[in-house]
């Protein structure tokens, strides 16, 4: 093209090319395709991120407000219910459109679900609804009369309020459990009886270990990192290589190493009995408590703050101290104003890496393996009855699956 | 215009601000990277350590600054020994090669920083502060990072920062290293100015003969971890001592022979090339007959001889030259030539009225004095 080298002119409607095309539209056209190919290049990615990560998270917390069962199996009482206002008992309309689920539902086969998710919410529900619905197929209008006969639990207008609560398409009451709260009869959010009470407890555990197990994990590995940065490349290399060396070994003998050196029979013990350090009898408890899990997870997780940290003080010019020291900062002064303030985002990334890494690894022993450190409050014997496992088990495991 | 060799070191020691005494440094306890190192800085002087990279100029700056230990010697400031003194205790201001500015603060800043740490109050920092912005003339820029700033700017903010807490002696470490020719220039300028303006005294490292000749009021010319040439610009270019700063420093026509004789006394031997053919030449680094010798010619001093003599003197070496190449750089012409066995003469002319145009395979006649054809060591 003869007059490809002609300047863009300048138009009524800004610049435009030579031949009088938008600077601004040619110019998305000639990066469109550098554009396309990016995308393509990131696309399996793309895909994979979405398929494997983002549609299963969004079914999850669906799922954790996901409330079917009552306006499903109870069709005619969740309509019936609409127009009640929560006080005193409902009209007759309501216990014949109850009686006609129960005996619906008996027939179906599915009144179990309805009233096990009702259980969550008010324990004897399930009993309740099994026996009402055994004489439903049988009953004859008035049929309010006919279910109280059945059982006089129908006259109590706080399971007429929870029927109505749970007829909704959506419920908190799952995330509610998560903290420790339920909703009152009434409808207002109250705290669980103090014997149900156990994940808030559980939360402020995982979060005040995970905090420790960062905080020491940064001591540790600032120096180490500092040294890694500083060290001539021989050396450096060979120190590098130590600091990987636990991610070459299996968890699992990590594990048991950490347990020979930690128990009570162990080689730390014998070693403080050895040198008199403290008596036979007076062997320090150190696994299978919080000491231990603090010692062994700072230990695993310590490459995950040395690397970050590394990586920032790598690119910190000796020069910077040299500046600070020749304009008349002290060695301490000169670390906190010019050098610690460079590596904030090596501590920031190393310690968000931890911390994550290690409330998830925490939180699953909590809730799962049951270890002692997630030993549950002692006044509270029933907590694990399986009767209120289902309340809190859903989203919560969702919670930690998610991980 | 040829200056004495011996530049005229103070004999008072009382004008004597900082020294290095018959320093030496070794890193690895095998070589010396410093070899005697003596240099006496005046009160307000500009000294400039000049040499290629790797002979030693920057380590001795920074065992002036506290960040190396001299393994032998001395370093004296204003008559205080410092070798023990930690870096931070010897008020004295530093500019990096790479400026070293703070990136998390903001320019001012990094100003302050000097001041805040030796105590002084908001209000006299603000007022220094504003005074050193003003003084490089970046007063907009104080709120500014020094990620925001072009490199002369920085450079200019590195300057200020080593200044503004009014130290004695500011060193600088190749600061203009980083900048491109025009820049460095204009920076050479500031740096000069600010200098005869505060009268501080400054110790600057460079390998860049020209900035040193610019700006220095004496030069060190180092190579191999000793001084090859202690002098003022003047002296060094025109006076070199030995054939390394004659070669470092300018442009040099190298011609190597024999001293065979020594008739003229103090004003001239006679030096036989490997060529053979005889020159007349300045005894400036040799003592006896039949010693080897460089001879150091300036281009600009070789003069082309028209054909037909003129009514100047013929000067004292005159011989035939054949052109081999002309160069043509706007202000003036370089000229290389074949004569005395070397075919990389390089002869100087300026672009004017008056000077022969040459053309390659021309032959001339060429000449120069023997005063300017320095007798140097091999």
């Amino acid at each position: 093209m003869s007059d490809s080298s002609v300047p863009a002119t300048s138009g009524p409607e800004g610049l435009t090319t030579a031949d009088g095309v938008p600077l601004k539209q040619s110019l998305n056209r000639a990066v469109r395709r550098s554009r396309l190919k990016a995308l393509l290049l990131v696309a399996p990615l793309l895909i994979f991120i979405g398929l494997a990560f983002v549609m299963p998270i969004f079914d999850m917390l669906s799922r954790s407000v996901d409330n079917p069962e009552v306006s499903t199996y109870l069709p005619r009482t969740s309509e019936s219910l609409t127009h009640w206002d929560g006080e005193g008992l409902p009209d007759e309309a309501a216990y014949a459109a109850l009686a006609q689920d129960l005996a619906a539902g008996l027939k179906a086969r599915n009144l179990g679900r309805v009233a096990s998710r009702l259980n969550y919410e008010m324990s004897g529900m399930r009993s309740l609804f099994t026996k009402s619905a055994r004489k439903a197929g049988r009953m004859e209008p008035p049929f309010k009369e006919a279910l109280i006969k059945a059982d006089k639990d129908w006259q109590d207008p706080d399971i007429w309020r929870l029927i109505k609560r749970e007829s909704g398409l959506y419920t908190a009451s799952y995330y509610l459990a998560a903290i420790d709260r339920q909703f009152s009869p009434t409808g207002e959010i109250v705290e669980k009886p103090e014997y149900l009470q156990i994940h808030v407890v559980l939360f402020i555990r995982t979060f005040w270990m995970s905090a420790v197990i960062t905080g020491l994990a940064l001591l540790l590995a600032y120096p180490v990192a500092w040294l890694l940065a500083t060290l001539p490349a021989g050396r450096g290399n060979l120190l590098m290589i130590l600091v990987l060396l636990p991610f070459w070994t299996s968890l699992l003998v990590r594990t048991t190493t950490w347990i020979a050196i930690l128990q009570q029979q162990g080689v730390l013990n014998d070693m403080l009995v050895g040198v008199g350090l403290i008596a036979e009898e007076a062997r320090i408890q150190m696994i299978y408590n919080k000491t231990g899990t603090i010692i062994a997870m700072t230990h695993i997780l310590l490459p995950f703050m040395i690397l970050p940290l590394y990586s920032v003080m790598k690119t910190i010019p000796p020069s910077y101290m040299h500046a600070a020291r020749s304009l008349g900062a002290g060695p301490v002064t000169a670390f906190r104003r010019v050098y610690f303030p460079q590596t904030l985002p090596g501590i920031g990334a190393g310690s968000i890496l931890v911390f994550i890494l290690s409330i998830a690894i925490t939180s699953r022993r909590h809730w799962w393996v049951g270890s002692p450190v997630a030993s549950l409050p002692t006044s509270s014997p029933t907590t694990c009855r399986p009767r209120s496992i289902g309340g809190w088990q859903r989203p919560l495991a969702r919670f930690c699956w998610s991980w | 215009m040829v200056m004495t060799a011996e530049p005229d070191v103070p004999q008072e020691t009382s004008s004597c601000f900082a020294r290095f005494s018959d320093v030496q440094k070794s890193y690895d306890g095998e070589t010396l990277v410093v070899k005697g190192f003596n240099l006496e800085v005046r009160r307000g002087e500009f000294v400039t350590l000049l040499g290629p990279s790797g002979s030693g100029k920057t380590t001795c700056l920074m065992m002036m600054a506290g960040f190396e230990t001299p393994t032998h010697g001395e370093i004296l400031l204003d008559g205080i020994p410092i070798n023990k003194l930690p870096p931070h205790k010897r008020g004295i201001g530093m500019v990096f090669q790479n400026y070293a500015l703070f990136p998390h603060m903001s320019v001012a800043e990094n100003l302050a920083f000097p001041l805040e740490v030796r105590g002084m109050s908001k209000e006299e920092i603000t007022s220094k502060v504003a005074n050193a912005l003003d003084m490089v003339r970046l007063g907009e820029f104080g709120d500014r990072r020094p990620g925001q700033l072009s490199g002369g700017q920085q450079q200019r903010v590195a300057l200020a920062r080593a200044l503004v807490f009014e130290p004695e002696l500011v060193l600088m470490d190749e600061p203009l290293g980083a900048l491109d020719k025009n820049l460095r220039e204009e920076m050479q300028f500031e740096i000069k100015r600010i200098h005869q303006r505060l009268g501080v005294t400054m110790l600057y490292v460079t390998h860049d003969q020209t900035e040193a000749l610019t700006m220095s009021d004496r030069i060190a010319v180092f190579n191999d971890g000793i001084v090859q040439q202690l002098a003022t610009p003047e002296a060094l270019y025109e006076a070199p001592e030995n054939a390394f700063v004659a070669y470092f420093i300018g442009e040099n026509n190298r011609l190597n022979g024999v001293v065979s004789r020594l008739d003229g006394g103090e004003a001239y031997c006679t030096v036989t090339l490997d060529g053979g053919e005889e020159v007349k030449a300045l005894p400036v680094a040799i003592k006896a007959m039949g010693e080897r010798t460089q001879l150091s010619l300036r281009p600009e001093r070789v003069r082309l001889l028209a054909e037909e003599s003129s009514d100047a003197p013929l000067p004292d070496n005159v011989f035939t030259a054949e052109v081999k190449e002309v160069i043509y750089l706007g202000d003036h012409l370089r000229t290389r030539v074949a004569v005395c066995g070397s075919e990389e003469f390089i002869i100087k002319t300026p672009n004017a009225d008056g000077y022969p145009v040459l053309k390659p395979g021309q032959s001339l006649k060429v000449g120069w004095d023997a005063q300017d054809c320095r007798a140097l060591d091999a």
